[in-house]
């Protein structure tokens, strides 16, 4: 493990709680405001439901990134699940093939400053995120 | 972590005391419907104060406890619900339409109150 960067292994409803919390934890000891830190947790939250609801375990692995004169934070879900066949539709708002609200990545993509995401079908998900401090 | 559920009259209080697992809300939904039904109580108060983060499910959760409880013809309010969870909430496109929500467990208790006057 690199120094700063946490891994949290997601494998079920409990592994959540304990993703958003470190992530919280993380964002207060970097200095974000405790708003800025909901933002991040709340993040956490939705991409770890994600790895539980569509490909059963994953990770997300927590990173403290140095940009060009602020400081941020990382968060990057994987999974090796079943994948995203249709990513530009999964961004659209209301969209789920779980049953849920299907709210998460459009809803994630709002909260934080950068969103990435890549998938193959069968091959699993990845989508990295960050916040960079006010 | 269980949320205990307190009976004060025709009332009863559900207080989060930590962040909440999607097992434990399910939880608490089967168990506030089973006392509603148990007390025949009039209102529900689910106090958040202490909820770290409202995510899609809990507030969806949240969302059908509020309306199991109105089929059985009783009220919901969900009181507490910090204000940096609101602002990630309404970010996150989350809404509670439909439920009642207060600032803390004393104007949700005079909520309920004022409703059963109404109804009385």
């Amino acid at each position: 493990m690199r120094p700063g960067e946490i891994r949290v292994a997601i494998n079920s409803d409990q592994d959540i709680v304990a993703a958003r919390q470190k992530g919280r934890a993380l964002a207060i000891e970097l200095g974000f405001s405790t708003g800025d830190a909901t933002l991040i947790a709340t993040s956490i939250s939705e991409l770890a439901r994600n790895i539980v609801s569509y490909a059963r375990k994953g990770e997300i692995t927590l990173k403290v990134v140095q940009g060009s004169s602020r400081q941020g934070i990382s968060i990057v879900a994987s999974d090796r699940g079943p994948g995203i066949w249709d990513i530009r539709q999964a961004m659209k708002d209301g969209f789920s093939t779980s049953g849920s609200l299907g709210l998460g990545l459009p809803g994630v993509r709002r909260l934080m400053d950068e969103f990435e995401i890549s998938s193959e079908p069968g091959r699993g998900t990845i989508v990295t995120v960050k916040k960079w401090k006010q | 972590m269980e949320v205990p559920i307190l009976k004060q009259g025709e009332v009863l209080i559900a207080t989060f005391q930590a962040a909440l697992s999607d097992a434990d809300l399910e939880h608490l939904r089967r168990g506030l419907v089973q006392q509603v039904v148990k007390f025949r109580s009039r209102g529900v108060i689910v106090d958040v104060t202490a909820m770290d983060v409202m995510d899609s499910f809990a507030s969806r959760t949240l969302r059908e406890i509020a309306h199991m409880i109105r089929l059985r013809g009783a009220e919901t309010v969900i009181v507490g619900i910090q204000p940096e969870v609101a602002f990630a909430m309404v970010q996150l496109g989350l809404t509670l339409e439909g439920v009642a929500t207060a600032l803390d467990l004393e104007e949700g208790l005079a909520y309920l109150i004022q409703k059963f006057k109404n109804i009385d």
